[in-house]
């Protein structure tokens, strides 16, 4: 079957990021960017699939500015075998990249559709959900395993008390937790090879969709900073604060 | 104006999501309607009715919407939005589950995981791992909502006498089946609604360390909760696990022990009210957001911290 995976190009995890002083947004210029966290684990996950004979095909898809085509090429070099770039300018809200996606699956059809649970710069936990409704397929969120079994997929899921397992018809949505695996490195001979693999640029009119949103971000503020604490010498004048001090036990 | 709001609930019993969901309603102001959809819910719908401020409960109750499958529930939802102007539920897995699935059914876009509201169609949430916060603001015709639980205080479980309306409407898209769950059992209060809460880090060891965390918890009436390090080592399970991509937490207390402080965990605590800190390295990043920091071993300080308390 074919699986069509979902990636966002994001600031690296590992960056501190600042809030630009005249609150319009968070400073990304000269920051590192990167494949979203989650987004890898989706694209692990895809591999894997094929690596087993469930998958025969891996398309990978970012709607986003030009530059993201180098985490499609990176999903490339791991596995994936083309790559589609939804062309888009703007700081895109997850419904319109739902749509954009939504267009995508009607002309690939894919059989299953991966997707990081949320991506960490928005934080919105929002689109596989809305690509989900858009389509009228099943969602299997915060996935920590994905078994394909004919024409049902069981997903479990990370939920708020432990595990729950739900079983699927296909076509069907998944959206990747942490724990589903641990992605693997681009060898050198993959990354070349990716250059090879074919990459497709599309505009969002030639998918006839709107990218217009019912939600504006008015500013972007940093958050209170904490008053700096103290260090004490010893357990006992630890105890003696959080009694006395700071009222706490 | 009147407000929906999808109770969370669980083991025949509102869960305290929905109180701090619903003073978030009462701070967006007008009449609030809670939904309790499930299978055998009357007694939900029951003390949903009681909880203060609570105009009207709505009661779905079909084998259909047992286990809140998205697939049966937004449709449910979408029906009922219509009479709305805004709908909220708790960002917990169901939540966060459900409410994207019912927005883009709407074709509206949903604010994730509000902190604070601003007036009726503006709030603020943390973005980029807790390090802005955004203002946004919705032209939406129903505003769908996800709130941070520990952005809001919770009111009062008793103290209200709302009507009970039972729901006809039937769902089963039949594209989605339970199989199964395995529940992690704790007699610890629940992390999230916990006043104080005691965290260990891959400082830890391993998982049989965790009993002096324990040990120190119960004396303290504290959840225990773990940072993902602690987690993917196999110490303890993941449900445990505070940060971006676990449980966002905001005791009283937040103590964290042998735990550095990368941004993804400190997404998960640092609106806590007092933070302390138990780590050998006194550069670890944790320093700088704790009240008080003590440069230890864990294994001398927790069991020394265990008598003392």
């Amino acid at each position: 079957m074919k699986v069509l995976v979902a990636v966002k190009r994001v600031v690296d995890y590992n960056v501190k990021v600042r809030v630009k002083a005249d609150n319009s947004g968070v400073d990304l210029a000269n920051v590192k960017m990167s494949m979203n966290p989650f987004c890898e684990i989706a694209v692990e996950e895809a591999v894997r699939l094929k690596e087993k004979g469930v998958a025969s095909e891996i398309v990978v898809v970012s709607v986003g500015p030009t530059a993201a085509q180098e985490q499609l090429r990176t999903a490339l070099a791991l596995g994936a075998d083309r790559a589609i770039l939804v062309e888009a300018a703007d700081e895109l809200n997850s419904l319109a990249v739902a749509k954009a996606l939504k267009a995508v699956v009607d002309k690939e059809q894919p059989q299953l559709v991966i997707l990081g649970k949320q991506a960490i710069d928005s934080d919105n936990n929002q689109t596989g959900q809305m690509l989900a409704a858009l389509t009228g397929f099943a969602q299997g969120t915060f996935a920590s395993k994905v078994e394909v079994a004919g024409d049902k997929v069981n997903v479990t899921r990370e939920i708020d008390g432990g595990l729950q397992t739900v079983a699927l018809n296909l076509p069907a949505i998944v959206t990747t937790d942490l724990r589903l695996n641990e992605p693997r490195y681009a060898s050198l001979p993959n990354i070349m090879k990716a250059k090879k693999k074919p990459l497709e640029t599309v505009t969002p009119d030639a998918l006839g969709v709107s990218l217009a949103s019912t939600n504006k971000t008015l500013k972007v503020e940093a958050p209170a900073a904490r008053s700096a604490g103290i260090k004490v010498k010893s357990v006992a004048e630890l105890v003696e604060k959080l009694k006395n001090e700071a009222k706490v036990i | 104006m009147t407000i929906l709001v999808v109770a969370e609930h669980e083991n025949g019993a509102v869960a305290p999501a929905t109180l701090n969901t619903v003073a978030a309603a009462a701070k967006i102001g007008g009449d609030i309607h809670v939904l309790v959809a499930g299978a055998n819910v009357g007694g939900v719908a029951e003390s949903a009715a009681k909880i203060a401020g609570v105009a009207k409960v709505l009661v779905a109750d079909n084998a259909a919407y047992a286990h809140a499958l998205p697939e049966n529930v937004a449709p449910l939802l979408v029906e009922l939005a219509k009479g709305y102007s805004h709908v909220l539920a708790p960002a917990t897995t169901n939540g966060k589950n459900i409410l994207p699935r019912v927005a883009a059914l709407l074709d509206v876009d949903q604010i994730s995981e509000i902190i604070a509201v601003e007036s009726a169609d503006t709030f603020k949430r943390p973005i980029y791992a807790g390090n802005a916060i955004a203002t946004v603001q919705s032209n939406a015709a129903i505003k769908v909502i996800t709130v941070r639980t520990t952005g809001f205080d919770a009111v009062a479980a008793e103290g209200g006498s709302a009507a009970v309306e039972a729901v006809a409407a039937a769902h089963d898209a039949g594209k989605s089946a339970f199989v199964g769950e395995e529940l992690a059992k704790s007699d610890r209060p629940e992390l999230t609604a916990a006043k104080i809460v005691v965290s260990g880090g891959r400082g830890m060891g391993n998982g049989d360390n965790f009993k002096h965390l324990y040990a120190l918890a119960d004396k303290l009436g504290a959840a225990v909760g773990a940072s993902r390090a602690a987690v993917d080592a196999g110490f303890v399970p993941n449900d445990m696990q505070v940060g971006q991509t676990g449980k966002i937490v905001a005791p009283q207390l937040y103590i964290a022990v042998g735990i550095s402080g990368a941004i993804q965990h400190l997404a998960g605590m640092k609106d806590s009210k007092v933070i302390v800190a138990i780590n050998k390295d006194e550069e670890a990043p944790i320093f700088q957001v704790a009240d008080y920091g003590l440069v230890a071993d864990l294994f001398e300080a927790v069991p020394e911290l265990e008598k003392l308390v």
